[in-house]
């Protein structure tokens, strides 16, 4: 099976003069602003709506009804934030999108300012994304230089300034809550909800808060239309996505595809296979924080509801590959150790069990592991697992239950042998 | 002698005025970017400063610091190598690459500067470059595809004053630059 579809959200990746707003506008850049300066607030929400967009950075949560969630008549000022805190492990299309086509978010962006009635939108950009973040400098400052930017839009009354707000290194600051705190100078900590951020976000005002995948695809839905939109993807997954795909692959990269593509298409058709020819053992479908799935999967489709079914999450769409020299307990201690690392130290589960779990992993990895260390590892995940303020805690979980779960036989072999059965010999940890 | 002062504070201003008024703790990040500007790393001087400057105390100011991996609190290398080790880039042989660059850079385990002062090595988290793994930053600019043996080229070219040409975005000289940048400024002498 090959895929062949109209590329949408990579149309113009060949084309590195749509970096610049005039190579951008001579490809129809800004219209579907200038078409939205013209739409009622509502009517943009509507179009979005019915499109059936859903939010790329991992929830799938429907993006028109996160903006009508936002009310206007408060008498307080609304923001868009746009989260380009990209840090999920795995996952790096929001990287490229920037760096190949940034005004697309910029336009993106406008748009939904323009249905929330917000004047000030914030572009959260994770701070190792230094290179991107001058991409977006530059198309920012020839945005305002153009007039779609600043003071009286696209010769319109409506104002909208864009200010670029870098991170320093938090994964947690991808959660829009902790995102949130992040950008009002305090330490990324989430926050409890409700009050959810469409009522209670960015100064206690209301906020939505978009995936950078997300916005750019709005532009092409306001100018196409919601059934042009639909014509791709699946009845509830409609649309197509970006997927990162890594780790032992023989062609790692970003690719576009219809949601509802199985994986087996991505990996063999689109990215050339497991590398070397090797079976595929392991994979993430979207991302460290997505339970591991194995071979027997490979004919999953790639939409929210056709991975839930198979027991995981589409995340953020970023399959890293394991192939059988590879060793899961190793894969899933150096997960944990990410989360360990990453937990914002606010609710005991994650920060002492994330803690825990990479110590017991790590024995078990190098072969100093007893039979007693399964449960507690299985304990763990349960108690991680939902009890926490946000979802890092869920994906730390996630990683621990399904590694267990389809590779407990393999946990057991690096007991029972008291080594680890995928290293060699003189590789072994002294102790 | 202040950390912030002359053009600097000048530059302090004009941060906190990219912010609501009113929101000007929002600032707080890219002065602690500022700060790590001028003195390689964030000083108790310089988190003292901020605070002044925003109207708060220095533990809340360090609060913050003290929470984000960009920030340093202590003396730091001219250059930081960043090599990512999380999963991706580890299926590629990413240890590897960590080892050399401890070892060419001469930073020994528990140390945190090299002892002629050039390197500190880290050891990261995803840097959203799977696609191009195994990944490395050198002052937060990327190269991709980094073997041992590049690894040991490029800490060699930084050694001999030479800045390696990134993957992508521009070469920054030195992790101060890199600040900079990241303070949302321009680099004197850089090209725009």
């Amino acid at each position: 099976m090959t895929v062949s579809f109209e590329r949408r959200l990579t149309r113009d990746w060949d084309d590195p003069k749509v970096i610049g707003i005039d190579g951008y506008c001579a490809k129809g850049g800004y219209e579907a602003l200038r078409n939205a300066l013209n739409m009622e607030p509502s009517e943009i929400v509507e179009t979005v709506k019915t499109a059936g967009l859903r939010g790329r950075g991992g929830a799938g949560f429907p993006t028109g009804t996160k903006w009508s969630f936002v009310p206007t008549d408060t008498g307080k000022p609304t923001y868009v934030v746009v989260n380009f805190d990209e840090s999920e492990p795995g996952t790096c299309n929001n990287r490229e999108l920037v760096d190949r086509d940034p005004h697309r978010l910029l336009e993106g962006t406008a748009i939904a300012a323009l249905a929330i009635g917000c004047r000030t939108a914030f572009v959260y950009v994770r701070g190792e994304y230094l290179a991107q973040s001058l991409v977006l400098e530059r198309a920012i400052r020839e945005a305002y230089d153009g007039g779609y930017l600043g003071r009286g839009i696209a010769g319109t009354d409506v104002d909208l300034d864009v200010v670029l707000h870098r991170g320093a290194g938090a994964y947690i600051c991808g959660e829009e809550t902790a995102l949130l705190s992040s950008l009002e100078g305090f330490r990324g900590q989430p926050r409890l909800r409700p009050p959810f951020p469409a009522v209670e976000g960015l100064y206690a005002s209301p906020t939505v808060i978009n995936n950078v995948e997300t916005l750019m695809s709005v532009p092409d839905i306001i100018l196409r239309g919601p059934e042009w939109f639909r014509q791709l993807g699946t009845e509830k997954s409609p649309g197509t996505k970006l997927f990162t795909i890594s780790g032992k692959v023989e062609r790692p990269g970003n690719y576009e595809l219809p949601l509802g593509t199985p994986l087996r298409v991505l990996l063999e058709d689109v990215a050339g296979g497991v590398l070397g020819g090797r079976p595929l053992k392991a994979w993430t479908p979207g991302g460290s924080s997505t339970p591991l799935l194995t071979g027997d999967h490979i004919d999953t489709a790639l939409d929210y509801e056709s991975v839930a079914a198979a027991g995981s999450l589409l995340g953020t769409g970023a399959v890293m590959v394991l192939d059988d020299t590879d060793c899961v307990v190793d894969a899933a201690q150096r997960m944990t150790r990410f989360y360990a690392h990453e937990s914002c130290g606010k609710c005991t589960p994650c920060r002492e069990g994330t803690w825990w779990a990479e110590r017991v992993l790590g024995r078990v990895a190098d072969g100093y592991g007893v039979e007693d260390d399964l449960p507690v590892i299985e304990d763990l995940g349960r108690n991680i697992m939902f009890r926490a303020f946000c979802a890092l805690a869920d994906g730390a979980a996630a990683v621990l239950q399904s590694s267990l779960k389809h590779f407990r036989d393999e946990f057991e072999e690096h007991v029972r042998l008291g080594r680890c059965p995928f290293r060699a010999a003189h590789e072994e940890v002294a102790v | 002698m202040p950390v912030l002062e002359g053009a600097r504070l000048d530059e302090a201003k004009e941060i906190v005025g990219r912010y609501p008024e009113g929101r000007e703790r929002s600032a707080i990040m890219p002065l602690l970017y500022l700060v790590q500007s001028v003195d390689g790393f964030v000083s108790r001087d310089g988190l003292t400063e901020v605070a002044g400057i925003l109207g708060l105390t220095t533990a809340e100011v360090e609060a913050v610091a003290t929470f984000y991996t960009m920030y340093r609190l202590r003396p730091t290398g001219t250059h930081v190598v960043n090599v990512c080790t999380n999963l991706a880039c580890t299926l590629r042989g990413a240890r590897e690459v960590y080892d050399a660059a401890r070892e060419a850079a001469e930073v020994r385990h528990g140390q945190e500067v090299s002892d002629d002062g050039l390197f500190t090595v880290h050891e990261e988290e995803c840097l959203g470059v799977c696609d191009v793994a195994p990944a490395v930053q050198i002052n937060f600019a990327n190269h991709d595809r980094v073997s041992p043996e590049r690894m040991r080229e490029l800490v060699a070219a930084l050694r001999a004053q030479e800045v390696p040409d990134p993957a992508r975005g521009p070469a920054v000289g030195s992790f101060r630059d890199a600040s900079r940048v990241l303070a949302g400024l321009e680099v004197e002498g850089a090209p725009a």
